[in-house]
């Protein structure tokens, strides 16, 4: 699972959570594969995700280096800091893991980089019992 | 899909794609070409700006077939699956796309306004069911599509080619989308015919306004066509079999089913001359 991913995951379909972002992450094995850099793609996705969730996820699995605590307004044509970006963003990816509810604390196991987000009916909110 | 039946009648998806259903969509190279073709045209209705990366939801995305169609185009994508065996094909293909284990039906755990599109490939027809004993399809849909409706940028549309059992179901899932919020309707490609027939559902999201693209094959299909046909049939009877109207009746037909079709020339349904004995 890409970190991009985890910026866009929530639990708030789990009966009781309201925001339920972000997840807490924790990780046992991270590789790191490949992708093309488009620098266009990710100045349109840094519009839309929350940068301290990334970036505190990136230090929790230890893949922060190099990153800002906080985005300065010329990421556009800084294009070192982008390339660092993409990397934290498409190229990590957390193959063995876990994911935290942050308020119900139901744990979410990743295992061959899939995330298993499966609830059990009685969890899920407006589902007939 | 399996070549026989209705997969959604045998078991609950998390088990009927087990892995020897997952294999078949790494080795039948047929039913390849029609994921792809079907997420083809899947993509052309979502009429994403050109030449602007996306990011997309592939809902059921399975082995990754439809993605690799999204990749191919330049996009990112994230897809949901309740099949594991599906997902583990995924992953051995070495997909762009992140894959996530969840069912749509208990709606979908995502941030809101993330995605500039959603596509999905035969899989809506799966919410109709109701696998365990506390299921009920009309409430999973619209738990479904109110996520979705929250998941997807303004604006921006969700296109899912699915194989309904029914009118009552095609009826009971267009309801539960607008109680949702969501406008659009649905698209049938070449309705003539019954092989070709695919169906799509296109929702749009909110902002302005749009019309609902017209589904392939369709062109011929306008009520002046129809009622010409019955005037003539009328005032005339069919053609006499194996006559050059016959045969351009014929291949007007075939044409209209989306088959494959020889052009129309000055030798179509010519007699054939110097046979005589």
């Amino acid at each position: 699972m890409k970190l991009l991913t985890h910026n866009m995951l929530t639990s708030n379909i789990i009966k009781g959570v309201t925001k339920g972002f972000p997840l807490g992450i924790t990780s046992t094995k991270v590789e790191v594969k490949e992708v093309d850099f488009n620098p266009a793609f990710v100045v349109k996705t840094l519009t839309k995700i929350d940068y301290p969730a990334l970036y505190q996820a990136a230090k929790d699995i230890g893949y922060a280096d190099g990153l800002p605590e906080k985005l300065e307004d010329n990421i556009k044509e800084n294009e070192e800091l982008l390339k660092k970006l993409h990397n934290a963003l498409l190229q990590v990816e957390v193959i063995e893991g876990e994911l935290v509810c942050p308020e119900s604390g139901r744990k979410f196991p990743i295992a061959n980089g899939i995330p298993n987000m499966l609830l059990q009916e009685n969890e899920v909110e407006n589902v007939a019992q | 899909m399996a070549a026989s039946g209705r997969p959604e009648h045998q078991a609950p998806p998390e088990i009927f794609y087990n892995d020897t259903e997952a294999a078949k969509y790494t080795s039948n190279s047929r039913m390849i070409e029609i994921q792809q073709k079907l997420s083809e045209r899947a993509l052309e209705l979502l009429a994403l700006p050109e030449d602007e990366p996306c990011y997309l939801l592939d809902i059921g995305c399975g082995s990754g077939l439809s993605g690799d169609v999204l990749t191919d185009a330049d996009h990112t994508w994230v897809g949901i699956d309740i099949s594991p065996s599906m997902l583990s094909v995924a992953v051995e293909r070495e997909i762009e796309g992140d894959v996530i284990l969840g069912d749509m039906g208990c709606g979908l755990p995502l941030i809101a306004g993330t995605f500039d599109g959603v596509i999905s490939i035969s899989a809506l027809q799966w919410l109709c069911n109701a696998d365990k004993k506390c299921h009920s399809p009309a409430k999973r849909m619209l738990v479904f599509f109110r996520t979705l409706y929250a998941v997807i940028s303004r604006g921006s549309r969700a296109v899912f080619q699915l194989y309904p059992e029914n009118s009552a179901q095609l009826e009971l899932l267009t309801q539960q989308a607008m109680k949702a919020g969501f406008t659009g309707g649905l698209i049938v490609d070449f309705p003539n015919s019954s092989k070709a027939k695919k169906m799509f559902l296109c929702l749009f999201c909110g902002g302005a306004p749009q019309s609902l693209p017209q589904g392939l094959g369709t062109e011929e299909a306008n009520p002046n066509v129809a009622q010409k046909f019955t005037k003539r049939e009328k005032d005339k009877r069919k053609p006499l079999k194996s006559s050059r109207e016959w045969i351009m009746e014929k291949k007007e037909r075939r044409r209209r089913q989306g088959r494959e079709t020889r052009p129309d020339s000055q030798y179509t349904g010519r007699k054939r001359r110097g046979h005589h004995f």
